[in-house]
């Protein structure tokens, strides 16, 4: 049999839902795990990585200085890399924030919210082993060159197996009109 | 009787009434040429490029140019599709268009046509253009963050006298759509009803009426955008 491909993967400014969604490829993952083995990934656990990986799959985009780190880190270790969902691919829901000052979108999580209840002594978190907030939401494209994108909020599991698949085996995979989509 | 003339797309012989409009005499021969700018009913205004087509080896907006005998049209090729496609992705990177929140997705015909040509990422970079959402007006709320400046709700919306409710304002990159604010307080729910459709995006939405219809059973959630008209049988 060939040599098992290596696949990497993270979630950046994501909810995991798009982790979720790989999950959701349900018995296939039997089929996955004979032809892969998974490097660093929430999946596994495995926090750093150990060795060049095939193929790097990126959830979210980059919306702190950890995130960038980290995304970099993806692309200096990983041959083909993926942006799976709409968050890697265009900010997605934290982008919406985009077009408000910083500011004020930390007063109104922490400050001004009217959910905001608890916070007697108005402390908006600071310490420095918390990585900094950037001033807007970025996609992974513009941090770093993808690859590929899988769109989907989160992206159906078959078009998720169908683009594993035609990476891992070079094959091409027919993906039907109802699992393309951005919602 | 009008005169019928004889024109050809991609090779295929078609036959339309002399001086219709390219878009709709491909319609009838079972073509589809996309469009996000052109309503049927509406007089065509060229606006958004997507149903530019070779005709005679010039390159012209299917909406807007009269078919006439003869016309050796290019629709379906390599180099229009394409260049089809890097329209619609810059209307993705234009304006900020957030599928996964937004109450049109599934009817969406921006979406629709970036599902037909299976657009996974654009290939320009996001702007994140700074935009409003009005959200004061009676009946309905403007989010010019998805407008895609069609110009349908200015030319399709109108009252009984024949006065429109929308007009664009200032020029240029600020160009945007406006609700003569008189005209909205007498703005019907049904008039709202009919401006929500009209939009081609969610830039209009009419108040209380979002996400009602279930994922999997919205409009482009199975069909293809012209897929239908790919569907009629040519005599
Ligand atoms: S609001 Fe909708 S219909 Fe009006 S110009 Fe914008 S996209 Fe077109």
């Amino acid at each position: 049999m060939a040599e098992k491909k290596i696949i990497a993967t993270t979630s950046l400014a994501g909810c995991f839902g798009c982790h979720m969604s790989i999950l959701d490829i349900d018995e296939r993952l039997l089929d996955l795990i004979e032809i892969v083995e998974f490097n660093k990934s929430p999946i596994n656990d495995i926090k750093k990585f150990t060795r060049k990986c095939d193929i790097g799959l990126i959830e979210g985009g980059c919306c702190n200085s950890e995130n960038v780190h980290v995304l970099k880190l993806f692309r200096e270790n990983c041959r083909i890399l993926v942006a799976l969902g709409e968050c890697a691919i265009m900010g997605g829901l934290p982008a919406m924030r985009n077009g408000i000052p910083l500011k004020e979108c930390i007063e109104e999580a922490y400050l001004n919210g009217i959910t905001v209840h608890s916070n007697t002594q108005k402390i908006v978190p600071n310490d420095p082993e918390l990585p900094i907030l950037l001033d807007r939401v970025y996609p992974c494209s513009d941090i770093v060159k993808i690859d590929y994108s899988i769109p989907g909020c989160p992206p159906h599991a078959d078009l998720i197996w169908a683009t594993l698949y035609s990476l891992i085996t070079g094959k091409e995979s027919d993906i039907p009109y109802e699992v393309f989509k951005y919602d | 009787m009008a005169e019928v003339v004889r024109f050809f797309i991609d090779g295929k012989e078609c036959m339309a009434k002399n001086g219709d409009y390219l878009l709709q005499a491909a319609k009838e021969n079972g073509i589809y040429i996309p469009t996000l700018c052109h309503y049927d009913g509406l007089k065509p205004k060229g606006s958004c490029r997507v149903c530019t087509c070779k005709v005679n080896g010039r390159l012209m907006t299917a909406c807007t140019t009269p078919i006439a005998e003869g016309m050796m049209i290019e629709s379906n090729t390599l180099e229009i599709e394409e260049m089809r496609k890097s329209i619609i992705e810059l209307f993705f990177v234009d304006g900020n268009h957030f599928c996964p929140t937004c109450e049109k997705s599934g009817y969406c015909e921006l979406q629709a046509l970036a599902y037909r040509y299976r657009i996974t990422a654009p290939r320009y970079p996001f702007l994140f253009p700074l935009k409003r959402v009005v959200a004061d007006y009676a009946k309905i709320i403007i989010d010019h963050n998805r407008c895609v400046l069609c110009k349908r709700c200015v030319r399709a919306i109108k009252d009984e006298m024949g006065k429109s409710f929308f007009a664009y304002r200032r020029r240029g990159q600020n160009i945007e759509v406006i609700l003569d604010k008189r005209m909205s307080d007498r703005m019907s729910f049904e008039i709202a009803l009919e401006a929500e459709n009209i939009c081609p995006v969610g830039a209009i939405m009419a108040k209380r009426t979002a996400f009602t219809t279930p994922i999997g059973y919205r409009k482009f959630d199975k069909i293809t955008i012209g897929s239908d008209i790919e569907k009629i049988k040519t005599k």
